[in-house]
């Protein structure tokens, strides 16, 4: 029988490592990505015309993306690979993918897929948050990243998350004034910290080093910032925030504010297809059920990087690389059983390091609880907070599925991505039950918006 | 009127024309539609239900924020699409 190619969705580092190891074992997988160019959002590739260098586009992680460009341009030019940049895979069923690619449709056969679909930044709902100027701290770093842009004159950035002071940092390297560093985390204590740099001192020393940096610099960093809003009429003119324990709100004028609040998964195929999810507690979010080795609960289904579990880039080529072997290995192709081995000990280092990351940076669980009626919580269908309320005053029992189909929130262009953490924050303190205790939104094809035209139906 | 966005390296690019509400404008090759268009303007478009200003959100391709209508009537994704020769774009005015 002939073995169809296994279909690997995403070209970022766990995309393109999973390519590597199923090339290695003499296959020939089809790397199916939304971008132009392989890399992935954290190790994106500027457009033709753009002559920075690696070191200045990714400062320390340099020499990892510059590997990781390399293997796949040479997957690329040799054809080792079947590679569809610019394609978005929008659905997907037991046998096929459905893609579209420069507005035309079609679909992949598949026996075997590896989901690396990447992640976006979670964000909760302030005031003003739509304001023209305000962007997610990925956006804002995509800016200067893939258009050597900033996203205003003077930006402050604002959430938490080792992003937060990466993008400060990288703002400033790159000559734009950065205001402020609000960070709704405490100071790490020292506690912390230890534990933290036990698990990998490398990666601790850099988020000291940009912290340290910033505060040479005279950049303003804030802890445990309770609350903050922007502000202005059609864009941002400033930002206002308080820190726990102040009643008073303190404003700083900016043109811009970037904000987050660590990463999301992107795995909406991975729940089209049919794979169990569990809530992660450490995640605060839930996440598709996956065994030790990358397999979902689906047994033709692989997950990989941080659209299985958020784990950062060096992970994402872990897990990337794991999953690769664990479908070899279901297909009865030889692996060496040492390396997969010493693969499998370096992931449980990596996950006791990001258990650390998200201790120290974790979501503020209360945002929401003192949330204003007119605070606007779905960014697509601009429904606000007390249309929720009043939603559930009616039907005090509505799960967010329901609540969904009622008040239209999560059902927009961005399917939930942008509104489902402060969504299920809302709920849970609204009824009063554990965040853990709110289901899961669902997910619909298409993924995200298509062009509908001639072929857009499923052949 | 100011743009959003600032330019601060790498901009040493060939120029591209397009334009903004039949308006000539100016951006470079490699820009993004959004790029090009928020270093001169202050959003993309106006939302559906209260006509607010929005310029974008996540620039990588999730939150659909910054769909804007072009002068055939398509609309696109602004951070995910290279701006091209003579694109010409519709971006209602803000009310005042």
């Amino acid at each position: 029988m002939r073995l169809q190619a296994p279909v690997i969705v995403g070209a970022g580092p766990a995309g393109i490592r999973a390519a590597q190891v199923l090339v290695q074992a003499g296959l020939r997988p089809v790397v199916v990505d939304e971008a132009a160019k392989p890399g992935g959002q954290i190790y994106r590739q500027q457009p033709d015309g753009f002559t920075r260098t690696a070191r200045q586009l990714y400062g320390f992680e340099h020499g990892k993306a510059s590997a990781l460009h390399e293997t796949a341009r040479r997957m690329i030019a040799s054809g080792q690979i079947d590679y569809r940049p610019n394609t978005l895979v929008w659905d997907a069923d037991a046998r096929q993918l459905h893609v579209t690619c420069d507005g035309k449709h079609d679909s992949i056969p598949y026996e075997r897929v590896i989901l690396a679909t990447g992640a976006t930044d979670r964000v909760l709902p302030f005031a003003g948050w739509t304001l023209p100027g305000v962007y997610t701290l990925g956006g804002a770093q995509i800016a200067l990243k893939y258009q050597g842009c900033a996203i205003g004159r003077q930006v402050a950035l604002a959430g938490t998350g080792p992003l937060l002071y990466l993008v400060a940092y990288q703002y400033c390297k790159a000559g734009a004034h950065v205001s402020a560093v609000l960070d709704t985390s405490p100071f790490p204590t020292l506690r912390q910290g230890v534990q933290a740099f036990a698990a990998d001192a490398s990666l601790m020393a850099k988020g000291v080093y940009y912290m340290g940096w910033l505060r040479a610099r005279g950049v303003p960093i804030r802890h445990g910032v309770a609350a903050f809003t922007a502000e202005g009429t059609n864009r941002v003119e400033a930002v206002r925030w308080r820190q726990d324990g102040d009643s008073a709100m303190q404003s700083l004028a900016c043109d811009a504010l970037a904000c987050g609040f660590g990463l999301r998964s992107e795995n909406q195929l991975a729940s089209l297809l049919g794979c169990d999810f569990a809530f992660d507690q450490q995640d605060c979010s839930w996440q598709p059920l996956v065994q030790p080795g990358g397999q979902s609960s689906r047994a033709n289904v692989y997950l990989a990087g941080d659209g299985m579990r958020i784990g950062g880039a060096d992970m994402a080529e872990l897990t990337g690389m794991q999953c690769a072997y664990s479908l070899l290995q279901d297909l009865d192709i030889h692996c060496d059983k040492k390396q997969v081995a010493q693969l499998a000990r370096r992931i449980v280092r990596g996950r006791k390091t990001r258990q650390c990351i998200d201790h120290m940076f974790a979501p503020p669980a209360h945002w929401l609880d003192a949330a204003e009626d007119d605070l606007l919580i779905c960014r697509c269908e601009e429904i606000r907070v007390g249309e929720v309320r009043q939603m559930l005053r009616e039907d005090p029992h509505s799960g967010l599925n329901r609540m969904k189909a009622l008040s239209r929130v999560g059902m927009g262009r961005c399917q939930g991505r942008m509104c489902v953490a402060g969504v299920s924050m809302l709920l849970a303190h609204e009824q009063n039950i554990a965040l853990s205790s709110v289901e899961r939104l669902r997910n619909q094809p298409p993924v995200k918006p298509i062009p509908i035209g001639g072929a857009a139906c499923k052949p | 009127m100011a743009g959003l966005f600032t330019r601060l390296v790498d901009q040493q690019r060939k120029p591209c024309r397009f334009f903004i509400n039949g308006t000539a404008c100016s951006g470079r090759m490699g820009d993004t539609v959004m790029t090009a268009l928020l270093t001169l303007n202050e959003h993309l478009r106006l939302t559906e239900f209260t006509s607010s200003p929005r310029a974008g959100f996540c620039l990588m391709g999730a939150c659909q924020d910054c769909l804007v209508l072009q002068e055939n009537g398509q609309r696109l994704r602004a951070c995910s699409t290279l701006l091209q020769e003579d694109m010409r774009f519709v971006i209602p005015e803000q009310k005042r």
